[in-house]
């Protein structure tokens, strides 16, 4: 067994930015304790001297150019969030104070 | 003349270019279909009847005025719901992401509009591209046209459906661990996902970045084939895009096969419904009469691609969704802070499929897990592309079933893990990188689709096409679901 508590449950969930009821953490730690279960079969495969693939070709991610385009789209991006005030996304305050 | 629904793509578009249909009567056809059938099935989630009839008027003129129209121009299609297109949602099929129009456009969308494509609409998926039979879509499920009790398979399930009923010629999905390729099987149409890199992902809304890629669903290899050349190719806003050159897919279709090595997993077929091997063999025995060498071949690490599959798409996803959280785009269900803001949004706005494989991939990617998780999956994922590439030497094309069963029944599959293992045969080749196929193989007993799939070495989509093709001349292909003959 995976050995998945309740406590992994709601740590995981505040590492994704995801609220949680206790019955969401039941549900998670069964069901995604059954997967790591499945998943704990790749313990068994021999993969020493094997080097990870995180991209089916390139051998490191493919770079290109850090330089800053405008992309004209600023009014139509603020036309679809939640909040905007003039020229930017409206968000929570962050800092306590002014 | 013949039904207009039952013109092929490659057959209506040449009969735009040829004069004898203008653009206009193909889409209206089309459009009635939708707008008196659409609503049965669920495929649909976003329809603009005007705007297509424009589009399609618009080819008319560029007729009229003697312009060169594309290898699409008149066709109506449809577009899976992740792809951003302009004047319509795109939602991702997810209440985080209702009502967003996106203010630019996908390659694949902008290169199917330069080709004189109609693009009549979005259709219904599993949110985010996670699930394997269109249940997870925070709109509604979407039904199978062969049996409206079962699922289209998914992710593109809406796709495949619409594809499957003649609501659309053809359609574009995406593909993770097999979301163009399951449903096609299940809807018994043809549909491919083409080599990581083939096809820009630039405004296609990112699931697992190193294996996603966007592929045709269409009702012929042919059919296929036309949409792959039109959207594949290199585009600077993708860098993981490749500078490999375009083939002439189409002209691979009725291309002879004889003397191509087809290489047969004995043991996959262990444990398929015996509808699915029967028809796998008949598959055989078909490539054999046109001249293939069948020849055994291993894939000692495929069945560690489910467990791999599960760690390295949740962890990859977990990355990409982090960007939905009421900020930017999408509702934002307001708390006392920010952090709260944040969970609160995602709660409400991730559907419980979505939650938990972000859960998932959070978890294989966290401190003390990461080594034993994700880089030891990364590892596997080496070797199953390894077995792949000495495959390829002693074959040039595998041949499996795409799914071990016909279409299941909507709400039968409630495990996620047993839903998990319903991708087993198209996990791999993600994976590994390269390309594959699904394409009809005949009818279960109980007059349900059955799908087999093939695989070929990196940017062999041309062998693809041309093996489906041949085999379609010999095994037949599916005519259209009985409740939505024209």
């Amino acid at each position: 067994m995976s050995g998945l508590t309740l406590e992994d449950a709601y740590r995981v969930a505040k590492l994704a930015a995801l609220e949680l009821s206790e019955q969401d953490a039941h549900a998670m730690r069964d069901q995604l304790g059954a997967i790591l279960d499945h998943i704990a079969a790749l313990d068994a495969v021999d993969v020493s001297g094997v080097e990870p693939t995180f991209h089916p070709f390139a051998s490191q991610a493919p770079l290109r150019a850090d330089v800053a385009k405008l992309s004209g789209l600023r009014d139509a991006l603020l036309a679809g969030a939640p909040h905007a005030d003039g020229p930017g996304f409206a968000v929570p305050k962050v800092l306590d104070g002014d | 003349m013949q039904s207009l629904q039952e013109l092929t793509l490659h057959e209506a578009a040449a009969a735009v270019r040829g004069g004898d249909i203008s653009a206009e009567r193909l889409t209206q056809s089309y459009v009635e279909r939708i707008e008196k059938r659409g609503r049965e099935l669920g495929a649909f989630l976003a329809f603009d009847r005007d705007d297509a009839l424009e589009q399609a008027r618009a080819v008319d003129r560029a007729r009229a005025a003697g312009k060169q129209l594309g290898a699409l121009a008149g066709v109506p299609m449809g577009l899976k719901d992740n792809l951003c297109m302009r004047g319509l949602p795109t939602t991702c099929a997810s209440k985080i992401l209702e009502g967003y129009r996106p203010p630019y456009e996908a390659h694949v969308v902008e290169r199917l509009r330069e080709a004189g494509a109609v693009l009549i609409g979005k259709l219904n998926m599993d949110e985010f591209a996670m699930g394997s039979s269109n249940e997870t879509s925070a709109y509604g499920v979407v039904r199978n046209p062969w049996d409206r009790e079962r699922a289209p398979g998914g992710s593109s399930g809406g796709s495949a459906a619409a594809t499957a009923a003649r609501l659309v010629l053809g359609a574009l999905g995406s593909d993770t661990g097999g979301s163009v390729r399951q449903p096609a099987a299940f809807c018994g149409v043809t549909a491919m996902k083409p080599t990581y890199g083939r096809v820009s992902r630039y405004g296609v809304v990112a699931f697992a970045s190193s294996l996603d890629q966007v592929g045709p669903i269409t009702r012929t290899a042919r059919d296929t084939a036309a949409v792959l050349s039109v959207i594949a190719g290199r585009d600077e806003r993708d860098p993981t895009s490749s500078t490999q050159p375009v083939l002439d897919y189409a002209s691979a279709c009725g291309e002879p096969i004889g003397g191509l090595r087809v290489g047969v997993v004995r043991e996959a077929l262990e444990g398929c419904d015996p509808d699915v091997v029967a028809s796998i063999e008949r598959a055989i025995a078909a490539l054999r009469d046109a001249g293939c060498d069948v020849v055994d071949v291993q894939l000692p690490n495929a069945k560690h691609a489910l467990a791999v599959y599960y760690i390295i798409a949740p962890a990859e996803a977990s990355s990409n969704l982090a960007r939905f959280d009421g900020m930017r785009y999408g509702p934002r269900v307001s708390a006392s802070d920010l952090r709260e803001t944040y969970a609160r949004t995602r709660r409400e706005g991730f559907g419980p499929e979505v939650r938990r494989r972000i859960m998932l991939g959070t978890y294989a990617l966290s401190a003390g897990y990461y080594d034993a998780f994700y880089i030891k999956a990364s590892k596997v994922r080496t070797l199953i592309r390894r077995d792949y590439e000495q495959a390829f030497t002693r074959c040039d094309v595998i041949l499996t079933p795409t799914s071990p069963t016909a279409a299941f029944k909507l709400g039968e599959v409630k495990d996620p893990l047993a839903m998990y293992k319903q991708d087993i045969f198209t996990l791999p080749a993600p994976l590994a990188g390269v390309p594959a196929l699904s394409m009809p193989s005949g009818l279960s007993r109980e007059r349900l689709p059955l799908g087999l799939q093939l695989e070929a070495a990196p940017f062999k989509e041309d062998v693809l096409v041309r093996v489906a093709h041949a085999l379609e001349q010999r095994i037949g292909l599916l005519p259209a679901p009985a409740s939505f003959e024209s």
